[in-house]
Formats: C-alpha cells, structure tokens, sequence
C-alpha cells in the first residue's frame, strides 16, 4: 500500500521529512519498501497552451504547435500525439529538461521543422501506464484550464507528495488505509488525531422500498447497500485523481473513483453496482451453483466453483464477492442510478476465490486480512455522500442491512509486572497505559492490572502478548535492554554422532576432497541411480520442474552433477564429498526414512600437475586409499573388506568393490561406469558412497597406547609367481595367519603381470617384518617362520616362491 | 747424521708432503708412508737398539713427538679437505628456494558448513543443545503447531512442496521447536537449542532464490526468559559472525508462531552503516526473524504458558554467507563449482 505524506498531513500535525516518516514507521509498525516522490528527477516540466496547431508539410501524423510556456515568445514544438488540440493547456519538457528515465530533452528538428521540447504524455514523465486515465493513455495528458502557463507541473499533478510504499505483513490489515496508518502513527508521534466523519444528505423515496438483500450472515457478516439517483457520471476532480493515481490507482469515472477513494482512507472495499441493470429488486449473497458463470470487469470469463461467494440477482450473479464486479451491472457511460455495497465477506472463502481464479485484487487482499467491521456503514456513508456532492447524485434514504453482525471488542487483562518480566524493562503503569490510549484503545486500570479494550479495527489482537507487541514496538525495540538468558545451568555439548559427522568432513577435507552441498530434490532417474538398498520413490505433488522433482536415494549423482558443471566450465580437476540424506521410502508409507550417507567423487586428478611432478590421473587404488583413511579415522572396530561387485549397473563391473565392515556392507567404492559418465557428460570418475549413520551405529575402536619394542626388527622380502585368480587378500591373509609370533606386518611392494611372467600368472613381493617386543629376535626364528610360511604358500594357494 | 738430525729431517719433509696432499687419498697414502710399518719413522726408531741405553729414552721421546705432530698435521689436513668436499658438495646441493612448493591434496568445508559450525559452537558454548529435525516434515508441525493452521493466509509467505496432503518438505526449521518442546522434560531444566538443517520452497531458482537453502532455528524456554535476552542473544550471534563493530536493530514483525515478532537488521557490511546501495540507503540489512514464543505453540506442544515462555529465532547461513562475502547469486552455493568453493580457505 502506497500511503501518502500529503494525505497522512491533512490529518496529523507532523514536522518530519518524509524520509524520516518511512524510517519511523519501518521501525515501530511494518516495513517500509520505498519511499518515493514522482517529481524526483524531473527537471524543468512545466504548463504549456496550446495557441495554434499545424499539421506538418512533410508527416501525416505530426503537429506543428506553437506553445506559450510563461516566456516572452511561444515556443514552436512538433508534436505526434493524435489527441493535441489548439487551446489546451499541455504537459512541455523545455529544452534541457530531463523527463523519466533520466531522458534529457534538446531542441531539435523532426523531419526538418524545428521543435524546441516535447509535448509530454504521463508516462513520459514517470506515471506507469496502469495508473494513466484511459483518455490519456494513447496522447498526451491534459492540464486543467487553469493552469498557469511555465508554471511547474508538478503541483498540478500531485508530483511532490511523497510516497510511502508499505509492505503490510498478514496481520496488519488494518495499516491497509489511511485511517489505520493514522492510528499508529498517532502513537508513534503521541499526538492527537483528528478524523472526519461523513453526514449524508439523504433525498427521494426510502431504500426498502426499492432494493431487497437477502444474505448468508455465514458468508457475510455484514451487508449493507445504499441507492444513489440521477447521477452525472464525469471525470473526478483533480485532487481526488491524484489520491487514486498517487496510491497505483487509475482513475475511471467520479463514481467508481470514490469507492476506490473510500477504500485507501478506510480499508473499506466498496462496489457500485449500476442498479438499472439489476434483474428485479432483489439481490442475494450466496454460493454459486454448479455452472454458473460470470464475466468480471476485466472482461475475464470464470466458471464459478460452489464455494465461491457471489452476489446475484434474480438472474444469477453479478459479482464475485469480495474479489470483482461482473461486467453485466457495472457503471458504464449512461449509469445514472447506483447501488453501492459496503460489506464483510469471510476471509477464507476470498482468498481461495482469489486464487482459484487467480484474482488477486486491492479488495480481496483487504478481506483476507479483515477489515474493519466497525467501520463498514461509516464507509458506506462517506461513499453516498461525496456520490452526493461530487456526481450530483441523490442519496435515496436510508440503507439496506442483509447481516449486521459487528464483533465485540476485544477486552485483554494483563499486569505490569507480566509486561515487564517479558520484555525485561521497568516501564511504569503510566508509561504503559499511555501507549495503549494512545493507539486508541481503552484502558482501565486496578493495582497491577490493566483491563484493555482493544477497538474492533485492531483484529489482529486478541491476547496478551499481542498487547506486548504494541506496548513494545511504540516504546521502542531500542530502548529494550540487552541481557542473556539466566537461570539453572545447561549442558552445551555434541552428541556422538555429531562429534563423528565432524569428524568424517574433517578426515575426507584432510585427504583433499572439498565439501560439496548438492540439491537433494532431482530427476526421476538420477534418484534411483546408484542405490544402496531397495526402496520406493519419494515425489513431489507438484514440483516446479523435473529437475527436481524427487527425492535423492542416493549423493553419488549430486557430485556427478556438480562435476559435469565443472567440466563444462573446463575445470577438469574435481574432487569432492557430500554428508547428507538420502530418502528410502517402503510401500504403503507416505513419508520416507531419513538416511546419513557420505559420499565422494573425482575426476581428473587429485594432486595438479607441478614443475616437479607429473599430473596423475585419479584410480580406484587412490580412492581405495582415501576410504582406507577415512575408515581408519573413523576406528570401526572389525576387519574392512572389499569384495569385488560386478552388478552395480552404474559402476564398472570390473572395477567396483563392496565396502564391508565384519560382514556388513556400508558402501561400495569404484569407477563410474563410462556410459553412465558419458550420459552425466563427465570424464573417468571414481566414487564411493557409504552409510554414514551405519558407521556412527558400530562399534569403535578405542585409543590405546601399545609399547614401542626397544628390540630390533627383522624384514624378508617374498616374491611369489600366483594365478591371476588369487587375491593380494588371500595372500595376505594367509601369511599373517601363518606368519608366526613375532610378524609385525605385510607389506606389499610390488605386482608384476608383464612379459616377464607366464601367461596367468602375477608376480606379487612382499616385506614380512618381525619384531619380538622383549627381546633381541633371533635370526634362526625368523628364518623357520618364513620358510614355514613360505610353504604354506605353496601348498594352499599354489604360489611359486621365486 | 744423527738419529735426531733424521727425525728433524723426517719431520720437516712429512710435513710438506702432509700440505702438499690434495686428497684424502694423497693424505692417507702420506699416513703410510710416513707412519706406516714400512715407513721412516719406524725404521729410524728400529736403529735406536744401537743407541746408548741413556740416549734411547731421548730419541725414543722425540720419535713419538714427532709422530704427533704429524699424526696431529694428517688428521688436520684430513679434517680440511673432508670440508672442502662438504662445501663443494653444499654448493652443488644448491636450489632455487623460489621455485613453488610441491602441491598437496587438501580440501575445504563448504561456506555455508563453515558458517553453521560457527554458529554451532557459539550456542554451544552457551550451553545449547544442536538438534537436527527430519527435512521430510509433518503438516502438523511444520505448520499447525506453529499456529499456522490449515486456511491461515500467511501460509501463503512461504510455498510449500508437498508430497501428500500431510507430507511435505520443511519450509523451515521451526517444526523442531514443536518436536523438541513436545519431549523435553522441564524438570530437568531448561530448554535451550539450536537445530539447523536444510529447507525447502517452492520457488524458482535465481540469483536470490532457491528451492534449497539452510536455516538455524533457535530455542530458549524457561521461567524467566525475557526479550531483553533476545536482544543480547542476538548481539552475541552478529559480534560473533561478523564482529564486535556491528550492531543490531530490532524491527516489528509478523510471524505466526511468535508474538511479539521482530527481524533483526545488523548494520550494512558495505558502508558501515553510513547508507549505500546494499542496504538500500538505510544502513542497515536484515538477517533474521526471532520473537517471542507464541503461547499457542507452546500450549500445542503441552508446555503451560503461564508458567513457560521463551524466545526463538532463524537464521538464514545462505543469507549470511551472501552478505559476508559479498557472494551474488544464492545458486552458487549448490552447483559446487570448485574455483567457487575453495575461495573460503582462510583460518587464521
């Protein structure tokens, strides 16, 4: 809502700038988006007449003019506008003027005449079309005839008011007028405000006996209409154009533009209805039935739901209530008889009819948010009477009342001593009870208490801490001290879990993956890629796109994503892990369960080419490398195998590998199956992706401190020539099973499958150290252990000792 | 020529050798030479059996002397050119301290992560408790227990994905205060938490919107918790986030599970305050949204208003993120782009 300072100043003594105004309301009532003032960059715009017209020797459209702007000598100006005449009084950019848009105007010449400016239409000077009266939107605008010749427009136009653009939170319907922005600013300003009231000089026949309501109170509480005869249907006079076209309004005729005039000051929507039109002298408000249907003033057709309020004649109907007119009984040229209507609609059946026909008007966002039901004859009132003394109209008497039903105020006890325990201040009985008159409510008070009658028009406080709020806001959320909380102690500490989701991002970022944070909402494919485990698919009802549509079951197509964005912007070298959810849902659940994963991605290589080492191209033994560590860090108590997995659609079936911690499978690591990375558009990629919350729930190896043996170690090398079916894991599970006492370690150092060695055959060498940890090893121990095992070698795995 | 003479001899004579060796080579064949079983000295001191038994000891002493001295010259000599050799090999080391430092491998936690663990440690410090919610939420307490019941307009502020009737993603942290007020014991003391997470609405994404983004919900339930504590909580999170110079405004607003409810603007990163084109002439900018909990959810939750109250807040990490680095596009944040990512290294 637009609120004007010049208006705001008819009714409020105030000495601030405009500016200050908007910060003030910013800071004790509701935000404030913009505070603007139309002139502001114009620069010399003034009043021209017209005093003769030509029609150009060499264009079918443009106008030779010459304009009086208040100088000695007119000012010869080319003009295209169809509607320019001799004798108006028009809008001239002079020469060196700037017009909107910071446009600067020159003289000039237009297809050889000279022209010293430009006639102006509205929005050349900064009116946005939506608010241009229609007889202006195509030609330039017309300044009244009084108007001073090189005075500034401005004046003229309502162009140096200020305007405060407020954004009103659901709450504060109340701040959607002018009367309501005027209650709090008399208590932000603590000064009195003065508020007119309308007296209608009514005439002619009484209302009952030629307009009957008949009105589901459940759909609205109050319905009210007066008849208006022999109306003058004619332009509105320019100040009450400019309150219309000032708050985003265009101005229509004098009748439609006091209901929108009426709306703005009370935030009271109001219809005219053109009563000649109506089918008898009957009006209802009621539901639609089925099939109904309605043009609304936009000239949109609606196919009217059951639960749309609408209010009709005998016919059908003729408006949607509380949203917009029907086309058939509005006021066109030739309305000389008015029906207007001052009413209350229940908020939830006009807001779903605003969306369900995607009407969102300047009065359904007021009955949504309520409006004030004190307030809906006064309204009416003040409708009728300048209908009276602004269209000549004649206020037949009295009104006609459908439902009646005004709501009682509000009446709120509070105490002082609650008001200062929970805002944490010593404000006294009178600091607080002046604050709440001065929003005009009611205050009685008995020792500590307050007893508060809060007006009608305030609808959005019912308890007390809404009365808080008030008496918070108007004292000033800066003068509220700042302390932290007191009382018993408590604990600040991670759980285990969060302690070891700390840890997993702290061990994977110390082997070299950057953390990456991917969309869990994605494609219908990507969500079932690369899964763990069976489960259903999570949807959206209604998703915004099929880019993310469903929830992920799995991270490892996040990173590829994020990879393939990478790579398109020819970052080649990518590496990194996502700690987040993944969502399994079972059939028949709505509502799927939660999963921690972790997983990681790379590509290119981890380590960037340098001067002194070549680039090396990520593998599987790399990424192997990093979930050893990561595993390692994590102590899982219990062995970690990988165990070969040719099924993984996604994965490469040779070079993909289970992760099992005792038996249990937590993840699978490997090489992105390339036709999968081809469709991602990513080069060799290598992941993994374990059950994070699995790791959290095992068993963990504690810290231990083990004595470092003063006595000297022992190493032999054993190279062996193997089948290619036989696993390093055999290998080495055989040796250390074998190995005796004192073997310490196995340490693979070499794999040769080249020329050298037969066909099916691998050579694989091995450092076996020994350590006694309480004395000296003797040589002849270790050489009976080795050959031992050695042997064994041979006999259960075949190997060939060389 | 006496024996004496020849050792005087021998002495001077193996000493000019001893400096003319230019190896170690060259000095250890002088060793032998002069030293050796073969050598002068050994010989000279074998012809001492012809001496006279009181000449002996003299010659004998002298002998040894000058086996010393040259034993004492070679070890010198040796020492020298064992230098010489250390300093020829030194300067052959010699590199190019310049050139850069072999790369490692080291990665970086995302920003948005950097800011939720700083908040985390904060709170925890003060002795909160960091609980995390389901991202897949309930309409009841995404919602209803927060006073939003089914038809309020306000649920209009914040689009909702929705997987069925009841199911739908959280739009905010805040169900977490209806989960956690639900279960916690006060007599156990009082309640006091931060849950962040990830949050969902129905928005196109743009440089300023996305479906996904993060927010930290905040806490406090006791007996005696006022908005002044509010207040001076939050001056702590700004001081902490962006440093001890900012300052915080409270402003009214509306949210349907607080009242009375505030937005928080801390003073404008660009200008300080002064008024600039980020915080639109004000000075100020605004991070958060906070009040007081409203009695409704509390009595929703089980919890007697009468006797407990409190305040909560959200804080958006994508938000402070932005405004701390000055980063321009909130989609940033998760398309993951590694030169993107690794620009927020700084820990000192």
């Amino acid at each position: 809502m637009k609120i004007s300072y010049n208006w705001i100043k008819e009714y409020l003594d105030l000495d601030v700038k405009p500016v200050d105004l908007a910060e003030k309301i910013e800071r004790t009532s509701v935000e404030v988006d913009d505070v603007t003032k139309p002139s502001d960059g114009l620069k010399k715009i003034v009043v021209g007449h017209v005093l003769s017209v030509e029609a150009h020797p060499d264009s079918d459209h443009l106008h030779i003019c010459q304009v009086d702007v208040g100088e000695a000598e007119p000012l010869q100006i080319v003009c295209g506008a169809p509607n320019i005449a001799e004798g108006q009084n028009v809008i001239v950019a002079l020469p060196g003027s700037r017009i909107a848009n910071n446009v600067k105007i020159k003289k000039s010449k237009m297809r050889g005449i000279p022209s010293a400016g430009m006639i102006c239409a509205l929005q050349e000077i900064g009116f946005s079309e939506d608010v241009v009266p229609k007889a202006y939107v195509d030609g330039i605008y017309v300044l009244p005839a009084d108007a001073t010749p090189g005075d500034a427009v401005y004046d003229y136009l309502g162009m140096n008011d200020s305007l405060i653009d407020l954004d009103v939170t659901p709450n504060r319907g109340d701040m959607l007028s002018v009367y309501g922005t005027l209650h709090d600013l008399a208590a932000i300003y603590d000064k009195p405000v003065e508020l007119d009231h309308p007296e209608v000089k009514e005439d002619g026949a009484a209302i009952d006996d030629q307009l009957a309501v008949h009105v589901d109170d459940t759909l609205s509480s109050q319905y009210r209409m007066r008849l208006v005869k022999n109306l003058k249907l004619a332009p509105s006079p320019m100040w009450l154009q400019i309150r219309l076209w000032n708050a985003g309004m265009r101005p229509i005729n004098n009748v439609v533009d006091i209901t929108n005039y009426i709306m703005l000051k009370y935030g009271q929507p109001l219809h005219a209805f053109d009563y000649d039109k109506f089918n008898g002298e009957d009006v209802y408000v009621r539901t639609a039935k089925a099939g109904e249907k309605l043009i609304t003033l936009d000239e949109n057709d609606h196919d009217l739901d059951e639960n749309d309020i609408v209010i009709a004649d005998q016919k059908g109907p003729i408006a949607l209530a509380g949203v917009m007119g029907g086309l058939d009984a509005s006021i066109q040229d030739g309305t000389t008889t008015v029906a207007i209507e001052s009413a209350v609609f229940e908020h939830d059946h006009i807001r779903k009819a605003a969306q369900r026909h995607n009407l969102h008007t300047d009065a359904s966002q007021r009955f949504e948010r309520g409006v004030n039901q004190a307030g809906v004859q006064e309204a009416l009132d003040a409708a009728a009477q300048m209908m009276n003394e602004l269209a000549d109209g004649e206020v037949q008497k009295g009104s006609v009342v459908g439902s009646s039903n005004i709501p009682e105020p509000a009446v709120i006890e509070l105490t002082l001593t609650h008001v200062n325990a929970i805002l944490g201040t010593a404000l006294t009985m009178d600091q607080v009870s002046h604050i709440l008159e001065s929003l005009g409510f009611e205050v009685a008070i008995s020792a500590d208490t307050l007893t508060v009658t809060v007006p009608v028009r305030r609808n959005d406080i019912h308890i007390p801490a809404d009365l808080l709020e008030e008496i918070a806001r108007i004292y000033g959320y800066d003068q509220l001290p700042a302390t932290l909380p007191t009382g018993r102690m408590t604990m600040g500490s991670l759980t285990a879990k969060q302690r070891l989701v700390r840890a997993t991002r702290q061990s994977l970022e110390g082997l070299g993956l950057n953390q990456a944070i991917s969309y869990a909402l994605t494609t219908a494919d990507k969500a079932k890629m690369f899964m763990m485990q069976a489960s259903e698919t999570t949807e959206l009802a209604w998703p915004m796109t099929v880019d993310h549509a469903v929830l992920r079951m799995n991270l490892i197509t996040g990173l590829l994503d994020d990879i393939a964005y990478n790579s398109a912007r020819k970052v080649k070298d990518v590496a990194l892990y996502e700690q987040g959810r993944v969502f399994y849902r079972e059939d028949g659940q709505d509502r799927p369960a939660e999963e921690e994963h972790i997983a990681g991605a790379i590509t290119g290589t981890l380590l960037p080419a340098a001067w002194n080492q070549p680039a090396k191209p990520v593998d599987f033994f790399q990424m192997k490398g990093i979930v050893a560590a990561y595993l390692k860090d994590m102590a899982v108590n219990g062995d970690v195998t990988y165990v070969p997995n040719a099924d993984m659609p996604e994965m490469h079936p040779g070079r993909t590998a289970d992760i099992l911690v005792h038996g249990h499978r937590i993840g699978f690591l490997g090489e992105v199956h390339p036709s999968i990375a081809k469709k991602f558009k990513v080069g060799a990629t290598y992941v993994f992706e374990l059950n994070l919350q699995a790791i959290v729930d095992m068993p963990k190896q504690e810290n231990q401190y083990d004595v470092i043996s003063r006595y000297p170690a022992i190493t032999r090398d054993i190279a062996m020539l193997v089948d290619n079916d036989i696993t390093n894991e055999q290998i080495v599970a055989l040796i250390e099973r074998r190995g005796g006492a004192f073997l310490q370690s196995v340490k693979l150092f070499d794999v040769y499958d080249g020329v050298k060695v037969p066909k099916g055959k691998k050579s694989l060498a091995y450092t076996l150290t020994y350590q006694d940890k309480h004395e000296t090893l003797v040589d002849d121990a270790v050489t009976q252990a080795f050959d031992k095992v050695s042997k064994r070698l041979e006999e259960e795995l075949g190997a060939e000792i060389r | 020529m006496s024996l004496k003479d020849k050792l005087s001899e021998l002495r001077q004579r193996g000493l000019a050798d001893i400096k003319q060796s230019t190896d170690l080579k060259d000095v250890n064949q002088v060793r032998v030479q002069l030293l050796g079983k073969k050598g002068p000295i050994t010989e000279v001191l074998r012809g001492m059996r012809d001496l006279d038994a009181a000449e002996r000891p003299k010659v004998g002493a002298f002998a040894n002397e000058i086996r010393d001295d040259l034993t004492a010259a070679l070890t010198q000599r040796k020492e020298e050119l064992e230098q010489a050799v250390l300093n020829a090999q030194l300067a052959k080391e010699t590199i190019d301290v310049t050139l850069p430092g072999t790369p490692v491998a080291k990665g970086e936690p995302h920003v948005i992560q950097q800011i939720v663990d700083q908040i985390e440690d904060l709170f925890l410090g003060m002795g909160y408790q960091v609980l995390s919610g389901p991202e897949v939420e309930e309409d009841k307490y995404n919602f209803e227990m927060m006073n939003l019941p089914k038809n309020h307009p306000a649920r209009d502020m914040q689009d909702t994905f929705y997987i069925t009737k009841d199911i739908l993603m959280r739009t905010q942290t805040s169900p977490m205060q209806a989960r956690t007020l639900e279960k916690h014991d006060f007599s156990k003391g009082p309640l006091k938490m931060i849950s962040p997470g990830v949050v969902y609405r129905r928005d196109t994404d743009d440089p300023t919107h996305s479906h996904q983004f993060h927010q930290v919900e905040g806490l406090v339930i006791d007996k005696h918790i006022t908005m002044a504590d509010l207040k001076g909580t939050l001056q702590v999170l700004a001081h902490e986030l962006f440093g001890d110079k900012f300052d915080v405004r409270l402003r009214p607003s509306y949210f349907p599970f607080t009242e009375p409810s505030v937005e928080a603007d801390i003073t404008c990163f660009n200008c300080g305050g002064k008024g600039c084109k980020v915080c639109k002439n004000t000075g100020w900018i605004e991070v958060l949204g906070a009040g007081m909990v409203h009695p409704n959810v509390l009595k929703m939750a089980g919890v007697d208003p009468d006797v407990y109250g409190g305040f909560a807040f959200g804080v958006g990490p994508d938000r402070f993120a932005m405004l701390k680095y000055g980063v321009d596009d909130i989609r940033n944040f998760y398309l993951n782009d590694v030169r993107f990512l690794t620009q927020f290294t700084k820990k000192g």
